[in-house]
């Protein structure tokens, strides 16, 4: 992708912008331009997206007949790990701050970059790196921990490729760590005159957020996989219980990253949400500071939750009880967000362009997935559908009808910034049905399948639940078709999409206002002072193209 | 650039300190204090700690940004710590079960 | 050392660095946001070492919790004279580390790389004792999973298992402590080399104060791991 871009001739006549300044594959791969970095990770977590998907296309396939359909369990077993790494690592942790909030984060506040562009580029050939380690793994036989990595299994038992996914694992963790330093550094110190914290975009606050855990809660991941490697390869351990080693001391530093690891998936999300929200109802938004603020307590709250990953763990019930009222706390600021859009959206001027479809498909459908967080956070309910489908829907319904769904609509907000191209906005609006539809046709009957009980991670089920996993299978041949239809009209809009005006959606923001489309390499001709409060939205006129 | 110079005089009396307390923390650890040896202990490499972050790391002269920063760092490490314990210390209050059948 | 002036507290010599500023990068607008900015990285990255180190502090105090006989014992086969030499020395590389921060404000080039090579040394020295305790413990057999063969001299009538997990944490803790200072004293070889070649100057040696929080840092950890690993209860 980042070749086709190159190419392509100026498209704003002879206006020298951050696409054309400069030609050829070392331009882009040594590029320390935050907008360049921003597409190189674009194109990346594409392919990984389309892997791990293809992962998920087996995994359903085999799922249509009770006894398996085309794979044996021991496949199976590799198919899931292989889906979980590659999405939650190459593909969610990474989607929206590497791709959006990389391009937008100096441009929102008036930089002309990030406040460390070579360790930026730094961080993009990190993940590369730790991509290729895991690549790697999935060619010579896989690895079928599970993306959890629980010891001993993982660390003892398993005769397949653990160490080089944890090894991948681990060094793309830098990555994300030297992205949340620099988006800290730059939020704190390159503002620009007049912009206030509670001035600036809510998408800001949110990425701020989410930088906070990337840096306090990926360390401990990699110690963790650090541990467990060790003992993979010394053969002795600290999770080893031969020697008195605790397994469930594993789950504890797994999951005070992984959990954290969710609400980095999650909250540049909610920031996306809030910027599309506020364009196409144009108005500002309703409680700014009460989402500003949820964002931070979401940051510090994510951390104190974990434990409901372990209810069955073997951990004490006394620690349980403790994290289940925690995590019914956490609940709360991401529904103070959810009533805030929808203040938002009351008495607005409403269009649906796509992006505003996958807002409202969003805000739907993480009410549903954080609704089934809280029957998960209570100990007894708990018990029963640990394990099961139930918890797989829970989360697809927040990763994929949240997080992607917001990624969707933050590409399709910004494609004509980023490019400087429109695309064909029929085909998007459809691609978003189609989308929405096989979305929730693969993952509603889940919630019954797990309620009903069956397990996750298993590679064949008793026949009465062949019903409902032929309609989930069904519904994720739509879901595929509708992730292909965006990836087609896109790139095919980068060469033949008509050419976009700095401000297509007539959005507040200094990214829209005070830059064209596409943006200079600097970003700015001159560095704006801002005056206003954020979403400043004088009349009621609906955003066109 | 904008920062006071510290002086030698400051850094040496720093230094001394430190070796003191180390010698101290040595010395202690020769004699018989039941608990009370891990408390001196770790109180002492907290005293050693801020000596060597407030003056030479400079935290003392510096604006409350950088001090936020590391209380951060470490409150959230204090997070990890004391609720992995409470799980750890309180696995033995509930009788754990042998099976699954009732009263095993 | 012979001037320091008591007085005023500076080190006082000819200045024979250049006052050249440094360059302003293009995002910024000004170089002091850009040494702000600078400064607040390595902190950031600061308190992610603290996570990072933090994880395996988690998983020691449990064990140490679970397991403290044996945990003793652990900590009484290693030399304590070894260790309370080791933090001496990092102490006192710290101490010139602070020194050579002064030095470069003063100007002073000579000082400076004097003060940049000493800190290596005795990093180096650190790492010398180090590596010759690992070393002893292979001879002893008291290495986990490689090479474990403790006599019950040694053992003491504590679990050879718990005896195991200790010295799995001494050999992970200060291993890793060890690779970051091997990685202090790299930096630190850039950072004397630039101060020689002038390329480091009164106006402009953001460089030299970020690889010393680095080095404090690193200091730090061992001020910890000192007392955890070596004087763990009383007299043996």
């Amino acid at each position: 992708m980042g070749v086709a871009v190159a190419q392509v001739s100026p498209p704003t006549g002879s206006r020298v912008h951050y696409l054309n300044e400069s030609y050829g594959i070392k331009s882009w791969l040594f590029t320390t331009d935050h907008k360049r970095i921003s597409l190189l990770y674009l194109g990346s977590i594409t392919v990984m997206f389309f892997i791990g998907g293809f992962a998920a296309l087996l995994m359903r396939l085999n799922l249509l007949e009770p006894a398996g359909a085309i794979v044996q369990p021991e496949t199976y077993n590799k198919l899931f790990t292989m889906h979980g790494i590659i999405m939650v690592w190459f593909f969610l942790i990474p989607s929206i701050p590497a791709t959006l909030g990389n391009f937008l984060v100096p441009m929102m506040i008036g930089a002309r970059d990030l406040a460390f562009p070579r360790l930026n580029l730094l961080s993009w050939y990190i993940y590369l790196v730790g991509a290729g380690f895991t690549l790697y793994a999935l060619i010579s036989g896989g690895v079928d921990s599970g993306w959890t990595f629980y010891t001993p299994l993982s660390s003892i038992y398993l005769t397949t490729h653990v160490l080089s996914a944890a090894t991948g694992i681990f060094i793309t963790g830098f990555s994300s760590i030297l992205t949340g330093l620099n988006f800290i550094v730059t939020i704190h110190k390159m503002r620009a005159p007049g912009l206030t914290w509670f001035r600036l975009p809510l998408f800001i606050w949110s990425m701020y957020a989410t930088s906070v855990i990337f840096v306090l809660a990926t360390p401990v991941l990699a110690i963790t996989l650090l541990l467990v490697g060790l003992e993979r390869l010394l053969h002795v351990g600290i999770f080893d219980p031969a020697i008195g080693g605790d397994p469930v001391l594993f789950q504890h530093l797994f999951w005070f990253y992984s959990h954290p690891a969710v609400y980095i998936m999650i909250l540049p999300g909610m920031g996306v949400i809030s910027e599309l929200v506020t364009a196409f109802a144009r108005k500002r938004a309703f409680g700014y500071k009460a989402i500003a603020y949820s964002s931070m307590a979401i940051a510090l709250l994510s951390f104190l939750v974990w434990g409901h990953h372990m209810f069955v763990s073997g951990q004490s019930v006394y620690a349980g009880v403790v994290f289940s009222a925690l995590s019914f706390a956490v609940a709360i600021p991401s529904a103070i967000k959810v009533f805030n859009w929808t203040a938002t959206l009351y008495k607005g001027s409403i269009s649906y362009q796509a992006p505003m479809l996958y807002a409202l498909g969003f805000i739907g459908l993480f009410t549903m997935g954080g609704l089934t967080g809280l029957f998960l956070a209570s100990l007894a309910v708990d018990v029963h559908v640990h394990d099961t489908y139930f918890v797989i829907a829970h989360f697809q319904y927040i990763m994929v009808g949240g997080a992607v769904m917001a990624y969707l609509g933050g590409i399709h907000f910004w494609w004509p910034k980023m490019t400087g191209r429109m695309y064909p906005d029929l085909w998007a609006r459809f691609a978003a049905f189609v989308i929405f539809i096989g979305f929730n046709l693969t993952f509603f009957p889940q919630y019954i399948l797990g309620y009903l009980g069956m397990p996750r991670r298993y590679a064949m089920y008793p026949p009465e639940f062949q019903a409902l996993n032929v309609l989930s299978t069904a519904g994720a041949s739509i879901l595929g078709i509708g992730y292909l239809i965006p990836f087609v009209y896109l790139i095919w809009s980068i060469r033949y999409g008509p050419e976009a005006s700095p401000n297509p959606w007539k959005a507040k923001g200094l990214e829209w206002e005070h830059s064209p489309s596409p943006p200079p390499k600097d970003n700015f001709e001159d560095v704006p002072v801002v005056t206003e409060e954020a979403y400043a939205y004088a009349t009621s006129e609906p955003a066109r193209v | 650039m904008a920062e006071p110079l510290v002086p030698v005089r400051t850094y040496t009396m720093v230094f001394v300190a430190l070796l003191a307390l180390a010698a101290l923390t040595t010395g202690l650890a020769y004699i018989d204090l039941g608990p009370f040896n891990t408390v001196a202990a770790l109180a002492i490499a907290a005293a050693k700690m801020l000596l060597v972050a407030l003056f030479f790391m400079h935290v003392w002269y510096k604006p409350g940004l950088t001090r936020i920063v590391i209380l951060a760092a470490f409150f959230w490490l204090s997070l990890l710590v004391s609720m992995t314990l409470i799980d750890v210390f309180t696995r033995n209050w509930t009788p754990q079960p042998t099976g699954w059948l009732p009263g095993s | 050392m012979s001037d320091i002036a008591p007085a005023s507290g500076a080190l006082v010599g000819a200045s024979d660095l250049p006052s050249t500023a440094a360059d302003l990068h293009h995002q910024f607008e000004e170089i002091e946001q850009q040494r702000d900015a600078g400064n607040m990285g390595m902190w950031v990255f600061l308190a992610t070492e603290v996570l990072f180190f933090g994880g395996l502090f988690t998983t020691y105090t449990v064990y140490r919790s679970l397991y403290f006989a044996g945990f003793e014992v652990g900590s009484h086969l290693l030399e304590r004279p070894f260790g309370a030499a080791m933090t001496f020395i990092l102490l006192g590389s710290s101490f010139t580390m602070a020194l050579s921060i002064h030095a470069i404000r003063m100007g002073r080039r000579k000082l400076l790389c004097a003060l940049l090579l000493l800190t290596i040394i005795l990093g180096a020295i650190f790492l010398g004792i180090k590596f010759n305790e690992y070393a002893e413990k292979w001879h002893e057999h008291l290495v986990p999973g490689l090479n474990f063969h403790p006599t019950p001299d040694q053992l003491r009538g504590a679990p050879g298992d718990a005896v195991d997990l200790f010295l799995c944490f001494y050999f992970f803790m200060t291993g890793l402590h060890a690779l970051h200072m091997i990685v202090g004293i790299g930096l630190l070889s850039v950072m004397a080399i630039r101060a020689w070649n002038r390329s480091l100057s009164q106006a402009n040696y953001q460089q030299l104060e970020v690889s010393g929080l680095y080095w404090h840092f690193v200091d730090i950890i061992w001020i910890f791991l000192f007392p955890l690993l070596y004087l763990i209860g009383g007299p043996r």
